[in-house]
């Protein structure tokens, strides 16, 4: 799946901390974006987007408390700049760790490793079902009344939205479908363009 | 609709690790320690590297006990050692649900002219190499994640630097091959063609590569991100330092900070004694870790 570039000029960070940062930032120059690796606060400076990518969630909110990142990314969602979250990006998005996003994840809940899979999810996007990879991933296990599922999987949702977060359980960034980071990067268009025009 | 354990999905993990330290630890409370510090996963084994150097003997796969242990103590992945060759220690950790299978140098080898025949496992594996073309032939008995072996239980750098330069040194040497150039190439590291092909084309491995054996230190694990590694192994390097904790979490801030070299500064400040080393190039013939698998 690919198209046109549908970004030009969107900067947009990838938290670097651990994980697959770097697949996040091929995914999204190839969109028309220009990434940026996020490891400080002052690396939030001048960004239109962030990215939090899929690692491992206790490595990664450690390196968030170590840095003194949990501060400066909830006033970067405050902006209203739209943030996006795969796998360990979702829990630590959730109310019991950053607490942007009014959830709670269940870690690992697919199983171990070899209960890892890949699936087709819906989520009503333009081009059918993603080929979907999960990953020792999670699920959400609750969900505030403002948060929107978008598709589940065996009964549990494992995609949401709320306000300018879009978090799911699976890895788009490894499954050579750029359709999330193209709708991610155009609603960043957006945003800065309401943002200046204001 | 559903598939379990493609080589996507295995080699998906790796992705996952990527920038991340994997810790060896003993038991249960070093995986606590461990995970704390920041690791990204954790390797579970009865006696790190060093210990197996001094005490001799055969080495074997851990008590599935002893991993079960660790399993229940941490939630960050958990990984375990097989001999090479030895695909019934393999099927034991396949059986035990460890979520990657390092089939180690370390342990005394098994089978002296086969690797396991890695595809059939739902479990993915992480094996050493020394080269460029060991790395290819165990991506084609079905490896999803390279480390370059280094010499593990040493704090000896030297073997690490040498491999992962002659690994990167021979996949930038094949982008400037053109086809003709290629085939003899692949005769020549003993690999499948297409995967040399592959390797030519992206610049890079197929799956992800870690480098394992001798980092003691921040700055080593700074060295070697430098040098192309993706993520580091730390084995000994933790546990028998003076202070686990602290060194852990210096090794951890080092590896994602590897470029920043005021942040390497300030997470090597003040660690106490590092491991007691062994210099590689003095090891005896038959000590050489590394030069086991072919």
């Amino acid at each position: 799946m690919s198209g046109g570039p549908v970004g030009p000029g969107v900067r947009a960070g990838v938290l670097a901390l651990q994980g697959d940062f770097e697949a996040h930032a091929t995914v999204l120059a190839s969109v028309g974006a220009e990434p940026s690796e996020v490891r400080v606060p002052a690396d939030l400076l001048g960004i239109d987007a962030l990215v939090v990518p899929g690692g491992e969630s206790t490595t990664m909110m450690l390196g968030v408390e170590r840095e003194g990142l949990a501060g400066p990314m909830r006033d970067f969602h405050a902006s209203g700049r739209p943030i996006f979250g795969t796998c360990a990006g979702m829990i630590i998005l959730d109310r019991e760790h950053l607490g942007l996003l009014d959830v709670v994840t269940r870690r690992n809940a697919f199983g171990r490793q070899v209960h890892s899979f890949e699936s087709d999810v819906d989520m009503g996007l333009e081009g059918g079902p993603l080929r979907a990879v999960f990953i020792r991933a999670p699920w959400v296990e609750e969900a505030g009344p403002g948060v929107e599922v978008l598709a589940e999987v065996d009964g549990h949702p494992v995609a949401v939205r709320e306000g300018s977060i879009t978090a799911i359980a699976f890895h788009p960034e490894l499954e050579g479908d750029d359709r999330l980071h193209r709708d991610f990067v155009e609603e960043a268009a957006r945003a800065k363009a309401g943002a200046s025009g204001r | 609709m559903r598939d379990e354990a493609t080589f996507r999905v295995k080699a998906g993990l790796a992705e996952m690790l990527k920038g991340g330290v994997i810790m060896d630890v003993v038991d249960a409370e070093q995986a606590r320690i461990a995970e704390a510090a920041g690791a990204c996963a954790v390797m579970a084994l009865e006696r790190v590297p060093s210990d197996i150097r001094r005490d001799g003997g055969v080495a074997r796969m851990s008590d599935p006990e002893m991993i079960r242990g660790i399993q229940e103590a941490v939630t960050i992945p958990v990984m375990a050692k097989a001999r090479i060759g030895h695909f019934a220690e393999a099927q034991v950790l396949e059986a035990l649900e460890v979520d990657y299978i390092d089939e180690s140098e370390v342990l005394t080898p098994a089978d002296e002219a086969n690797h396991i025949d890695k595809w059939p496992y739902k479990v993915p594996f992480v094996c050493g190499a020394t080269n460029l073309g060991e790395a290819l032939r165990r991506i084609s008995e079905g490896a999803a994640m390279i480390r370059s072996k280094g010499e593990a239980g040493t704090g000896d750098i030297v073997e690490a630097v040498r491999h992962l330069r002659t690994i990167n040194g021979e996949i930038k040497r094949l982008s400037t091959l053109d086809d003709a150039e290629l085939a003899t190439a692949a005769k020549e590291h003993r690999a499948p063609f297409e995967l040399v092909q592959a390797v030519a084309r992206e610049g890079r491995l197929p799956v992800v590569l870690f480098c394992a054996g001798g980092i003691a230190t921040p700055a080593d694990a700074s060295l070697v991100m430098q040098l192309g590694a993706e993520g580091v192994f730390v084995g000994s390097g933790i546990f028998k330092s003076e202070d686990p904790e602290r060194r852990g979490a210096a090794i951890v801030e080092a590896t994602t900070h590897y470029a920043d070299p005021e942040r390497v500064l300030s997470a090597s400040d003040g660690l106490g004694q590092a491991m007691d080393s062994l210099e590689a190039s003095k090891l005896a013939e038959g000590e050489v870790l590394s030069a086991r698998g072919w």
